[in-house]
């Protein structure tokens, strides 16, 4: 049985230090992707608050159709978008365009400035925080809809099927938005810890 | 859609090898396993004389290992007191 079954179960019995545990484990991700729908750290707070207060009220209904991770994320998501509505935040606009600038390929389309190097430095050379704090400051600048794919597929770890079933969002949609999301991410991790092509 | 997908799909009927710019649009297609077997086989042929797309494939690859080993922030006092508090008026309700 995998963890969150054995938590579902335990916490069915009425242990609270299954819910401690479910906390630890979602938590904080689920408070990094209410970030991405609402304005304020303190608005996230709350609707990850309601989210996990909906949850327990919701255990008896929940009919496992779903993992767990699957059901907790996709309660988070719905309330998160009707408190973005509520509180009018504008939806950003699409993003559009080419995911690496068109200035670093020639009139043929091969590469004229082609990517720097930096897998080793990321690897070697660059310690854990720094490299922790750079990714997070690459997935804050993203837009938010494509911060959203990359923190459940990437960070969290789900499936693209998961993913669609959370954002309600289709396949191709998914994919497009990752896309975006990863591209622009490897480019800061270029921007920050690249040096000369070999 | 990238802005590239009506241009690339007029490509691929014409069977014409892949260019740098069209790689890098394609990346996740190719890692997510939705390429056509017909540009799938033109991706990976222009991998094996591309050392750059090369190079670039192993950069997406890396970022999203990268990104796949980023710990959960931890919790504050606060936060866990206030969630143990949730639960417990929770508990107290029915």
């Amino acid at each position: 049985m995998d963890a969150d079954a054995s938590l579902l179960r335990r916490l069915r019995d009425g242990e609270e230090q299954a819910f401690a545990a479910l906390v630890e484990r979602y938590h904080s991700p689920m408070l990094r992707l209410a970030l991405s729908f609402v304005s304020s750290q303190a608005v996230a707070e709350e609707v990850v608050q309601d989210t996990w207060l909906a949850v327990l009220r919701g255990l008896d209904r929940f009919e496992e159709r779903s993992s767990l991770r699957t059901w907790l994320f996709s309660i988070l998501v719905n309330r998160a978008r009707t408190t973005g509505v509520r509180e009018a935040r504008s939806v950003p606009v699409a993003d559009a365009g080419p995911v690496v600038d068109a200035s670093r390929f020639g009139p043929s389309g091969a590469w004229v400035l082609p990517p720097e190097h930096w897998i080793e430095e990321a690897e070697n050379r660059v310690d854990a925080v720094k490299l922790s704090e750079l990714l997070r400051f690459g997935l804050g600048g993203l837009p938010a809809r494509q911060r959203e794919v990359v923190v459940l597929r990437d960070v969290e770890g789900m499936s693209s099927a998961e993913v669609c079933d959370v954002l309600a969002i289709s396949e191709a949609n998914q994919r497009v938005l990752l896309h975006r999301g990863r591209s622009r991410l490897r480019q800061v991790l270029e921007s920050e810890l690249g040096g000369e092509p070999r | 859609m990238s802005f590239l997908s009506g241009l690339l799909r007029f490509r691929s009927l014409r069977s014409r090898a892949l260019v740098c710019q069209e790689v890098v649009e394609l990346v996740t297609d190719y890692l997510e396993g939705a390429l056509s077997p017909a540009d799938h086989r033109r991706f990976e042929s222009h991998l094996a004389g591309c050392p750059h797309c090369t190079e670039y494939l192993a950069q997406m690859r890396e970022t999203i290992r990268l990104a796949g080993r980023l710990a959960p922030e931890d919790l504050t006092p606060a936060m866990r007191t206030d969630l143990t508090d949730l639960y417990r008026r929770w508990r107290d309700e029915g």
